[in-house]
């Protein structure tokens, strides 16, 4: 049982680490703002959420699994909210670099 | 050579080149968020040295509220349009440079030239650690075997919003800091300062709480709430108060004068100055810090808002 538990946070968290990955890539390689954002946010939302379900078969109790959990969401909000301010601030200026 | 070991090189050698750019880079705000990125990066090496206490205060202020205020700082050099006008000459830049590689010398030598084993309290701290009844040996130093520290520390805070509300001019003497903000009612900002500050307020607390025997404690969770003060003021849900508001002002103090009191009242009832009985020490200690955390998350929220720059009329 353990072992597949270990796969599992093996597995989940490679995949996490791929979507960080593939999200910088994006972040330097993508033309304008707008793009530049939606390749961050990907990493954000889920590379950090196959991150922490990677993790939470390794967390010691209930508690620090919710822990885990919350910093997620805490992410997903900030994340969705800060870029919506960055993409409206560029769109207001008009400016693609 | 291992994975942790690879993984700290990396981290040092990156936190390095983010050092070198920030001072490298030519705009105010790119410098900026090199800073910020590098006080989180600094965060994490300090996570690594399971220095947790120290991580999170580098996150909260270099990371986090200092950056706000290089932020607002560019911002105003900007629309004030001196940045460019103003460059200092170059003997100015070549001595400020001689100035901080002396001064980044000086420490490397200090740390490079430490007697191996280096000087050092913490088997002292570790032993005495039942006598307070906290579990945390970093709360334990800053606020019973090095009170005073932390107390001098909370005035300096104190002083240093009293050196920005001193630059109001005379006429908004008392008044409101910054300027008051706009924005959409039920824009994103606003849904965020709405929905954020219950959780985030409630996430202070715990870091305050759990400070006792975990990392956390005072600072970190005032400015947990600080930021969610701010985030507030700056959706334009709320105003910023007058400064000459006597609520304000006695929660300004309420930190140091609570801790002053608990400290006079030692060398009545105690053993002397800021020395706790035994007793109470744990109660005493966690009352301390709740007044504190109020007392910074105010002072942390003031010195970010400025100096007063209107009437105290709304």
């Amino acid at each position: 049982m353990s072992f597949l538990l270990d796969v599992a946070t093996i597995v989940c968290v490679s995949t996490g680490a791929f979507f960080f990955l593939a999200g910088t890539v994006g972040l330097i390689r993508f033309p304008d703002t707008l793009t530049r954002l939606h390749a961050l946010t990907k990493a954000d939302n889920l590379g950090l959420g196959l991150v922490v379900l990677g993790l939470l078969p390794q967390s010691e109790s209930l508690r620090s699994g919710l822990k885990l959990i919350c910093v997620w969401l805490l992410t997903l909000l900030a994340g969705a909210t800060v870029s919506q301010l960055i993409a409206r601030a560029a769109r207001r200026e008009g400016s693609s670099p | 050579m291992n994975i942790a070991l690879a993984l700290e090189t990396a981290l040092a050698l990156v936190v390095l080149g983010v050092a070198v750019w920030t001072i490298a880079a030519r705009e105010t705000y790119a410098a900026v968020v090199g800073f910020v990125a590098y006080g989180l990066l600094l965060a994490l090496i300090w996570v690594r040295l399971d220095a947790v206490d120290v991580a999170l205060t580098e996150a909260a202020i270099g990371g986090g509220l200092g950056g706000v205020l290089l932020l607002g700082a560019a911002a105003r050099l900007r629309a004030a349009g001196t940045a460019a006008l103003e460059r200092p000459s170059v003997g100015v830049r070549l001595g400020v440079a001689a100035l901080s590689v002396a001064v980044a010398l000086a420490l490397a030598a200090g740390v490079l030239l430490l007697p191996d084993p280096a000087p050092t309290l913490a088997p002292a701290a570790a032993e005495n650690a039942a006598a307070t009844g906290l579990g945390n040996p970093v709360t334990n130093v800053l606020m019973a075997f090095r009170a005073m520290d932390t107390l001098l520390e909370k005035v300096v805070l104190l002083l240093a919003l009293v050196g920005v509300w001193s630059l109001a001019p005379d006429g908004v003497w008392g008044g409101r800091p910054g300027p008051r903000h706009q924005a959409d009612p039920r824009g994103v900002l606003a849904f965020l300062a709405r929905l954020l500050p219950p959780v985030g307020i409630v996430i202070g607390i715990y870091v305050l709480w759990t400070g006792a025997n975990h990392p956390g404690g005072a600072f970190q969770g005032g400015t947990i709430l600080a930021a969610m003060w701010l985030l507030v003021i700056m959706a334009g849900l709320a105003d910023t108060p007058p400064a000459s508001s006597r609520r304000v002002r006695l929660v300004l103090i309420a930190g140091p004068a609570v801790f002053l009191s608990v400290g006079l009242a030692g060398l009545w009832l105690g053993d002397g100055f800021l020395t706790y009985p035994a007793a109470y020490a744990k109660p005493l200690i966690v009352g301390i810090e709740v007044a504190m955390t109020l007392t910074i998350a105010a002072t942390l929220g003031l010195l970010l808002a400025g100096a007063p720059e209107r009437s105290a009329a709304p």
